[in-house]
């Protein structure tokens, strides 16, 4: 395992309301959530001399949250590529805390998506400036969840997955949910309908979106934010909570070419550079927070972050693998509940952090005894088309 | 465009206007470098193979396959609502790049359309643009 020491996730905060009505902006979310996480650390405002801001809180976006935060940070770094933009974050954080540049860096995250009712998880299209490729493809009514549902037609005329196959990514972060009082008040303010844990016919026989994928393989649309503080080596020290190194990161786009295939993501590149980084494999990992904006993100992702090979995703899944009490059979899979049952308000990645950091304190709802060892695998932008893939590999002392 | 219409493509976006254009001839563009070769779409200014590219346009046949699709059974989009179900693709032409489409004209989507059979570009008249669809090839069978 990698020797190196240079950066640990230090706080954290989850928001705990998904349903807001109004009564919030997504700028206050942040900043409720970072002043929780820096609370977390046993730090303070002044102790932040990092900004990373995915844009979420308005224009200029370095710029405006610091201000709002009332903090003069050193080190502004405004990467925005979608969901997984808090991977990349976290990967900067730890790069610019090595090289002298920041001690303490803070990420933010504040959507009232579920609020502002924007298209993000059953229908619609996302929005967006006019870039060329936008106006190429708008006229075919492309919802959101047929692009990637034509990334699990492909997988399935390729590979032979099945749809009861996929259904084992929602049914294991179900159960995962109704193990978390906040995923199931999520579902309860949501009106989700028969609130229990599925099965793989529930999921199967739930009402089909777009073909091949199911209402029940689709995340929802909430409202939410989360923070994440990380630190120094020297600053660690002090904090209240136990350290949650980053050992490994990963960074890659993909997009549409000629003659390429679409079952493979940006993953595929991110992964083995984090890994290799860390000194780790894919076969050691206890906890896997992996993007689950629908099944087929998971299975795809699974996949290119070498925990099987290419097409043997969905055989791999089968039998409830995933679940968080058979830590023999590999890596438990979105202890939280996921985007699928427990937050995903549009930009999902900062949860995957969180809760790979809980699992490394051994404060999950869904604790994997003795978890050593967490992937946090962030996709932004669309599977199916053009995106952004984050790995972070996190290790506890 | 009111919400009954298909939402069409803007014209005048710097990228794609001389593609979109085009189509009032009913061809079906692409770029391909008279220097390197290698084919650029979507259309833009600079070839993505070289750095002293010279792009030309190229019409393509129409003719092509589904390299994957999927069936859109709910969208709350104005226009899109009221067509559901309805065909989405990724149409692999034959000249090698890569469209989102429409395969239109199939009674039943759920058992008529599959990965890889043949399609057709079929041109959908607007006054100011046509929109290029496809249908189910004559030899879908191959």
């Amino acid at each position: 395992m990698s020797k190196e020491r240079d950066a640990a996730i230090v706080g954290i905060y989850e928001y705990p309301l998904r349903s807001v009505d109004g009564e919030v902006s997504a700028l206050q979310i942040k900043a409720e959530c970072a002043a929780r996480a820096l609370e977390d650390a046993g730090l303070t405002w002044q102790d932040v001399d990092g900004i990373y801001d995915a844009g979420d809180g308005g224009g200029m976006a370095g710029l405006n949250i610091s201000e709002y935060l009332g903090i003069h940070p050193t080190v502004i770094d405004t990467t925005g590529v979608g969901g997984s933009s808090y991977e990349f974050h976290a990967a900067h954080a730890r790069r610019d805390i090595a090289a002298g540049k920041t001690r303490v860096a803070l990420l933010t995250y504040g959507s009232t998506a579920h609020s502002s009712a924007r298209a993000i998880g059953v229908g619609g299209r996302p929005g967006g400036g006019m870039h060329p490729a936008d106006n190429m493809d708008g006229f075919a009514g492309m919802t959101l969840i047929s692009n990637y549902a034509m990334v699990a037609h492909r997988h399935m005329y390729q590979f032979g997955t099945t749809s009861e196959q996929l259904a084992e990514i929602p049914v294991a972060t179900r159960l995962h949910a109704m193990r978390n009082p906040e995923a199931v008040a999520a579902m309860e303010d949501l009106e989700f309908l028969d609130i229990r844990e599925t099965t793989i016919s529930d999921v199967v026989n739930s009402r089909m979106i777009a073909d091949p994928l199911h209402l029940l393989e689709c995340c929802m649309i909430s409202d939410g934010g989360g923070a994440v503080v990380i630190a120094s080596p020297e600053v660690v020290r002090d904090c209240r909570k136990p350290p949650v190194w980053i050992i490994g990161t990963g960074e890659a786009t993909q997009y549409p070419q000629i003659g390429g295939d679409i079952t493979v993501s940006a993953g595929a590149q991110s992964a083995p550079i984090a890994f290799g980084e860390a000194g780790v494999s894919a076969s050691e990992m206890d906890i896997a927070m992996i993007y689950d904006s629908f099944s087929i993100t998971v299975l795809t992702l699974l996949e290119d972050l070498g925990f099987c090979a290419k097409g043997e995703g969905g055989a791999w899944v089968e039998g409830g693998r995933l679940r968080f009490d058979r830590p023999a059979d590999g890596p438990a899979l979105n202890t939280d509940g996921g985007g699928l049952s427990s937050n995903h308000p549009g930009m999902r990645g900062i949860f995957l952090l969180i809760e790979a950091a809980r699992q490394l304190r051994g404060e999950s709802c869904s604790q994997v005894t003795d978890a050593r060892l967490a992937v946090a695998h962030g996709n932004g932008g669309m599977l199916g088309s053009r995106h952004t893939g984050g790995t972070i590999i996190m290790a506890r002392d | 465009m009111n919400d009954l219409t298909r939402p069409l493509p803007q014209t005048d976006e710097y990228d794609t206007e001389s593609f979109w254009s085009a189509t009032t001839e009913k061809a079906l563009r692409y770029q391909q470098c008279a220097n390197c070769h290698t084919i650029v779409f979507y259309p833009r200014r600079h070839c993505t193979g070289c750095t002293d590219g010279d792009l030309e346009w190229r019409s393509a046949t129409g003719r092509g396959r589904i390299y994957t699709y999927s069936i859109v059974r709910q969208s709350y989009h104005p226009f899109f609502r009221n067509q559901v179900p309805y065909v989405v693709a990724w149409i692999e032409l034959d000249e090698g790049p890569r469209l989102i489409s429409n395969v239109i004209g199939v009674k039943d989507p759920g058992t008529q359309v599959h990965i890889d059979q043949r399609v057709q570009l079929v041109w959908e008249e607007h006054p100011t643009v046509n929109i290029p669809l496809f249908r189910l090839a004559d030899d879908h069978a191959q």
